[in-house]
């Protein structure tokens, strides 16, 4: 079986993008800190529940957006193929 | 061999990508109408449809709204009370047009993966776009409402103004603005239209009522989320260079 530079590199964008996809481990924790307070801030002022919850997801959204920079490199990268 | 990447079996039925419909020559350049175009001008043809029939059933409003009437004014009152109360008695009423139009119009463009059309915002071009607006927006007010000294010390702001070591970082942060922006947008979209054409392409044959669910999810929960965050981070970095009264 004869292994071109194409296929190597192909090979190594696959394993770059599972690399790539591990940022997603940030965000991850980080959401569920702030669900965890968000649900502790409830369970002391449950009347505040509303401007709870919509703090929280703003601050969620913006912090997945480092994990969607390594989603994006992952699909750049299987997708795109800019290296060949 | 190329889509060796990818999986043998059923890669032919996975498409999520853009497609040119038709191109032309323009100073010597390639410009390719893409299925983005078209589904940009579907959506804009469903809101200017609502917007007339809007406009005409406005036009007779009776004073005790009832059906249709009912529903515009719960949208025109939600949007008048985020707008207020997220940027302030002075800014507000300059600013609620704008964030109205494209609060409605990215909503659209999100939960339109559900009628079958690709979202015209799972293009890097739509998102850069109103990233790019927002961006000149903030810059616009800044200069408009602010003298030039208090500008430069805000750019150099960790330190005093007459030592601008801070500047470069500071530029750095502001032209991050619209980038991070349009790219939360664009790899949200992007991944949900990604999973659904996954579900659809290569579990074809088992992919019966619960993609509804996914469909749930990935298009209406993050979509209005996403649209929510944009116009929420806007009205802030814009409200930033008004005074909150």
């Amino acid at each position: 079986m004869n292994i071109t530079g194409e296929d190597l590199i192909l090979a190594c964008s696959a394993i770059g993008a599972g690399l790539a996809v591990i940022a997603g481990i940030g965000p991850g924790i980080g959401q569920g800190i702030a669900a965890g307070h968000a649900a502790a801030a409830v369970g002391r002022n449950p009347g505040a529940k509303g401007d709870i919850m919509s703090t929280m997801l703003l601050g969620q959204a913006v912090a997945e957006t480092t994990g969607l920079y390594g989603l994006l490199i992952a699909m750049l990268l299987l997708f795109v193929k800019p290296l060949i | 061999m190329r889509n060796a990447v990818l999986m043998e079996a059923g890669t032919e039925n996975i498409d999520f990508m853009i497609h040119g419909l038709y191109s032309y020559e323009i100073f010597g350049q390639t410009v390719w109408i893409t299925t983005s175009h078209v589904c940009i001008l579907i959506v804009m043809l469903v809101l200017m449809i609502f917007a007339v029939a809007a406009n005409r059933r406005m036009k007779r409003a009776t004073e005790v709204p009832g059906g249709f009437q009912n529903i515009l004014e719960l949208i025109v009152e939600k949007l008048d009370s985020m707008v207020m109360g997220t940027m302030g008695k002075i800014a507000g009423p300059k600013f609620v047009n704008y964030i109205s139009t494209i609060f409605i119009f990215i909503l659209v463009s999100n939960i339109s993966g559900l009628f079958g059309l690709r979202p015209p915002t799972a293009d890097y071009g739509t998102t850069l776009a109103l990233g790019l607006i927002t961006f000149f927006l903030i810059h616009i007010a800044q200069f408009k409402n602010l003298p030039l000294k208090q500008i430069w010390k805000d750019m150099c702001s960790p330190l005093p103004p007459w030592l601008p070591l801070w500047l470069p970082i500071n530029l750095i942060s502001e032209i991050a603005v619209p980038i991070s922006l349009s790219l939360r947008m664009f790899a949200n979209v992007l991944s949900g239209t990604v999973m659904m054409a996954l579900v659809y392409g290569l579990l074809s044959k088992v992919a019966i009522i619960w993609p509804a669910a996914l469909h749930a999810y990935f298009d209406l929960f993050s979509g209005a989320i996403q649209t929510y965050v944009f116009c929420m981070l806007t009205m802030t970095y814009i409200g930033q260079n008004y005074e909150m009264e």
